[in-house]
């Protein structure tokens, strides 16, 4: 069995995002302890791109300071396989095309069972470019997560009707980044989402307070904190853990 | 080849917040391509505005000088703004405006795809907005006030290596978070389709006209084309309708920098590898987990990691051919043209005269060679004169 479907399993999820080596590769690792200790129920790990076009600037300096400590996909691969020894908290990876692409498709997914890697994002792959992705990672178990966004209107049953693992659903237009208000329809699109799929929809881009987590969840069937997280990692570098577990405890507490 | 392909080039590879509006502009240029109405404002606004067509000048005294083919330069720099640019930017903005868009925003290296947005915009009513790469910015602080003269805000890009890489990836960012009102219009034959099809057939009035003149003036068609590449889009222009014409050679000229055995290059397909970037599966300068390579060129309209995908399958089939053009060679034609035929062309440009100073003195003189001068080089004098080692102010 695929993890992923445990972290939606009676309890609405919290998915928590952290760059992989920000700030380095054994903080990422003792982090992921952290977030899982506190109850993050899917832990979505970034393979830091030079390039992150679907990233606000929270995000973006991340990716910059990982790729500084010279964090590589072969590194995100030993972080994993570190956590793996210890826990078996359902992993996804985050990361753009090209450094998957680069990789080699086979070479990347292989390594990603091996190690215990569960699903991938990668945002700047839509629907009608995912084929040669999913080809090759079905071969492995591992989920390509599809994402809809606001726009998504007349494609989201299209993209809901072959979604596996779970539905990454894009709360807002824009890049990643804190966010106060989410204006969005989203209930409307969880509507048309349900009617076609089982697969659990999560909501994420912008959210940071448990208000919103707790809003969010009235109709999703989870929530996926990226921005937030990292910047209490920008804050407090190698010393973010009690800091991310009084942040993540805060945010689950009407899970 | 699948919509948007070019052999295993191309493709949509960007996120789904702009999926829909992708398909839209899509439809949209489908519709206008063969619209009669829209091609005839178009057409309207080329030939009283931009100044179409531009002049095919036989160079006398270059073609003396280097004492082999006959060189005829087509001269892109002679329109208004200056460059190519203006092409393709009239056929997107008016398409924004047929589209109902209020608001362009496009990416700018050199700042002359910045300054032709910019100059559109004004011209049909169109809210802009402009991203240009710090460095270039301040490399290129003329154009800078040139656009805002125009109307337009231009965001100066802190990210990243703060060149044109940078800027399109703000444009790209920028673009999802307003997506109603807003066009990108994109600058050269790169990103996800249609861009590079769009751009392509906007640029390609270039090797229109180039054909019909040659004919007129020779009688046959040219042994060479020639132009420099970024992302591609005056060598587009200038090859597209000698494509089928399998007797000439299509030669694009990319910028080495200082030299493709170093670091810093910006020689994509003398130097880079299959990868997907910035919306389209294509060559790019990448290291060995996929990170964009910073590339470096003296030249901010060339100083670009990736090239447009029909260029990296036209290179794939052997059809077209690109050759480095180092810093050093560039700046040494840029001056040669200006002494031999008092043209002061763009240091973009000046990469494919360079080349052509190789080859034209090897080539016999039944030959005929077309260089594209893709813009002109005023915006270059002031960096021209530093990498000489001569202040000037400005």
């Amino acid at each position: 069995m695929n993890r992923i479907q445990k972290a939606f399993e009676n309890q609405k999820a919290f998915i928590a995002f952290l760059t992989a080596g920000d700030p380095i590769k054994e903080k990422t690792i003792e982090y992921i302890f952290e977030l899982e200790k506190v109850g993050a129920s899917l832990i979505e790990i970034g393979i830091p791109f030079s390039d992150p076009i679907a990233e606000g600037p929270v995000i973006q300096d991340a990716n910059i300071r990982a790729l500084k400590h010279h964090m590589t996909t072969d590194g995100v691969f030993e972080i994993v396989k570190a956590v793996r020894e210890k826990s078996d908290i359902p992993l996804c990876l985050m990361t753009y095309l090209n450094p998957v692409f680069h990789y080699g498709y086979d070479r990347f997914f292989k390594n990603c069972q091996e190690v215990g890697v569960d699903g991938i994002i990668i945002p700047d792959c839509p629907y009608e470019e995912s084929g040669e992705v999913k080809d090759v990672a079905k071969n492995y178990d591992v989920k390509v997560i599809s994402m809809i966004a606001p726009t998504s209107k007349e494609r989201i049953k299209m993209i809901a009707k072959e979604a596996e693992g779970f539905i990454y659903l894009v709360s807002s237009l824009g890049v990643t980044g804190v966010r106060d208000e989410i204006q969005t329809d989203l209930s409307t699109i969880i509507k048309d989402i349900k009617e076609v799929t089982d697969v659990p929809v999560a909501i994420g881009f912008g959210i940071h307070s448990p208000k919103q987590v707790q809003e969010m969840n009235k109709y999703a069937d989870g929530t996926i904190v990226g921005s937030a997280i990292v910047r209490i990692i920008a804050e407090h570098g190698e010393n973010a853990h009690q800091a991310l577990y009084d942040y993540v405890k805060d945010m689950t507490q009407f899970n | 080849m699948g919509v948007g392909r070019y052999g295993q080039h191309g493709g949509q590879y960007i996120p789904e917040t702009l999926m829909s509006e992708i398909h839209k502009v899509e439809e949209a240029y489908e519709f206008y391509k063969h619209d009669e109405a829209f091609q005839a404002e178009l057409n309207k606004l080329l030939e009283e505005y931009a100044g179409r067509p531009s002049l095919l000048y036989y160079a006398k005294k270059m073609t003396e000088d280097l004492g082999g083919a006959k060189v005829y330069l087509k001269r892109e720099d002679l329109n208004h703004t200056g460059s190519h640019k203006i092409n393709n930017v009239l056929g997107q903005c008016l398409m924004a405006k047929k589209m109902g868009k209020t608001r362009v925003i496009a990416e700018t290296g050199a700042g002359q795809h910045g300054v032709a947005t910019a100059t559109a915009a004004a011209l049909l009513d169109l809210e802009c907005e402009i991203f240009m790469g710090k460095e270039d910015t301040d490399r290129q602080s003329l154009n800078v006030y040139r656009m805002e003269l125009l109307g337009a805000k231009v965001h100066p890009v802190m990210t990243g290596s703060m060149t044109l890489k940078d800027a399109v990836n703000e444009c790209m960012r920028e673009w999802t978070k307003r997506v109603d009102d807003t066009l990108y219009v994109l600058g050269s034959v790169m990103g996800p389709h249609p861009f590079p099809m769009m751009v392509r057939d906007f640029q390609s009035v270039i090797s229109k006209e180039a054909k019909q003149q040659i004919l007129a003036a020779e009688g046959k068609l040219p042994t060479a084309v020639m132009a420099c590449v970024g992302g591609g889009s005056n060598a587009m222009g200038m090859f597209y309708n000698f494509i089928d014409d399998k007797d000439v050679q299509l030669i694009g000229c990319e910028a080495a920098g200082k030299g493709v055995d170093t670091a810093l290059t910006a020689a994509t397909m003398n130097t880079g590898t299959l990868g997907v970037f910035h919306g389209m599966k294509s060559y790019f300068c990448q290291d060995e987990y996929g990170q964009i390579a910073p590339v470096y060129s003296i030249s901010a309209g060339l100083d670009y990691p990736g090239v447009g995908p029909e260029h990296a399958y036209l290179h794939d089939i052997g059809r077209a051919q690109y050759v480095p053009v180092t810093d050093d060679e560039a700046v040494s034609a840029f001056e040669y043209l200006a002494r031999v035929e008092g043209i002061i062309c763009a240091i973009e440009s000046a990469h494919a005269v360079a080349h052509a100073r190789k080859i034209i003195p090897t080539m016999s003189k039944d030959d005929i060679v077309i260089i594209c001068l893709s813009g002109r080089g005023d915006k270059d004098v002031a960096a021209i004169a530093k990498y000489r080692g001569i202040e000037i102010n400005e």
